[in-house]
């Protein structure tokens, strides 16, 4: 059974347990799936300013952190635990060759030690990388009202218009990044 | 510890129904601890995560290049369940656990659902990661992405700070 688990896991399995999350949080509690507001409630619980959008209950939405919190547990776990001995990420050809002209060389492990790790903290790459990259994040999230749990699942599930915009423009942007700004951001290196 | 001591004003639930999803609807008040329940949702979340390796910066890459399938499998298969799933809560009128009803909202449409979204993608496919998958590569032993997070927190900060002068 633990050999079973501990292979990668099929998309139709992975993405059947994530849109059942959807129904467990509402059932055990009439809670709505979403992670970027965590940001926000540590916002209003840690530095609210004088910022209107600040200022509410976040007491009331604690729930969040929880569940966050639960995720990093989760990772810790099987990264920890259910690691297949000898496991190579699969990369698709063509997508591997084109980070291999980017100069990537690591494809061991979940992100590439090229980019992510703490030397990188105060170059160019960690301000890309870390700084941008976590700033768009949190404002456009923000911005746009949720992030893909938020308005990708729970939104599209949920029938919503507004959700359905978000997502295709979540996929635009992203196509945008990967395809004409993160070969522009390598040049620079 | 009590966090429920605090009567919310009508305007404290307007701003905290602003921008965002998952507001908590739950009338009830329980003691904090009854939150641990979400923990391990989010624990399954998180296994999931790894285990299908969809917090690999590599898949969102392959995502964005369309060259292959596995990302656009998992969100198309998560819509699928999640969907059926709130179409038959509000078919049977199901209750939580607690016997509440189960309440849906709507979303509004702005603009922030574009300028926004686009913002969020072109990070997206910089760090490999939405907000979801940072908490689980943080957890998974890439310790330098709590410095993504940091500045996740600080760009949602700089949105709700500047939110008046924004277009929606």
């Amino acid at each position: 059974m633990l050999e079973f688990i501990k292979q990668p896991w099929h998309w139709a399995v992975s993405g059947t347990i994530i849109g059942l999350i959807v129904p467990m949080l509402l059932i055990l509690g009439n809670k709505k799936f979403g992670i970027s507001s965590s940001f926000r409630h540590i916002c209003a619980a840690c530095f609210p300013g004088d910022i209107k959008f600040f200022k509410y209950d976040w007491k009331k939405e604690i729930w969040n952190w929880f569940f966050v919190g639960g995720i990093a547990i989760g990772a810790f776990i099987a990264s920890t635990f259910l690691t297949n001995p000898g496991e190579i990420i699969q990369i698709a050809p063509k997508t591997l060759e084109i980070l291999k002209s980017y100069g990537i060389t690591d494809f061991n492990n979940l992100l590439p030690a090229d980019l992510f790790n703490w030397e990188n903290l105060f170059t160019f790459k960690g301000l890309i990388f870390f700084v941008i990259g976590g700033l768009l994040i949190g404002f456009g999230t923000r911005y746009a009202g949720g992030c893909t749990s938020g308005h990708s699942i729970m939104g599209l599930a949920n029938l919503q218009k507004a959700s359905l915009v978000a997502t295709i423009f979540f996929m635009a942007g992203g196509f945008i990044s990967a395809n004409i700004f993160i070969p522009l951001i390598f040049k620079l290196f | 510890m009590n966090l429920t001591d605090h009567k919310e004003t009508q305007e404290e639930i307007e701003i905290r129904h602003q921008d965002t999803f998952c507001t908590n609807e739950s009338k009830l008040t329980h003691p904090w601890w009854y939150n641990f329940k979400y923990t391990l949702v989010g624990m399954i979340f998180g296994i999931v995560f790894v285990k299908a390796e969809i917090i690999s910066w590599f898949r969102i890459q392959e995502m964005f290049q369309a060259t292959s399938f596995f990302m656009y499998g998992v969100l198309g298969t998560a819509v699928v369940v999640s969907a059926v799933s709130v179409f038959l809560i509000r078919k049977f009128g199901l209750s939580s656990i607690y016997g509440e009803k189960i309440t849906f909202e709507n979303k509004e449409l702005n603009k922030g659902q574009i300028y926004g979204a686009l913002i969020f993608g072109i990070g997206w496919a910089i760090t490999g990661a939405c907000p979801g998958p940072l908490f689980a590569q943080a957890g998974s032993g890439f310790s330098i992405i709590i410095v993504t997070i940091f500045f996740a927190i600080t760009g949602t900060w700089i949105y709700g700070k500047f939110r008046d002068k924004l277009p929606h």
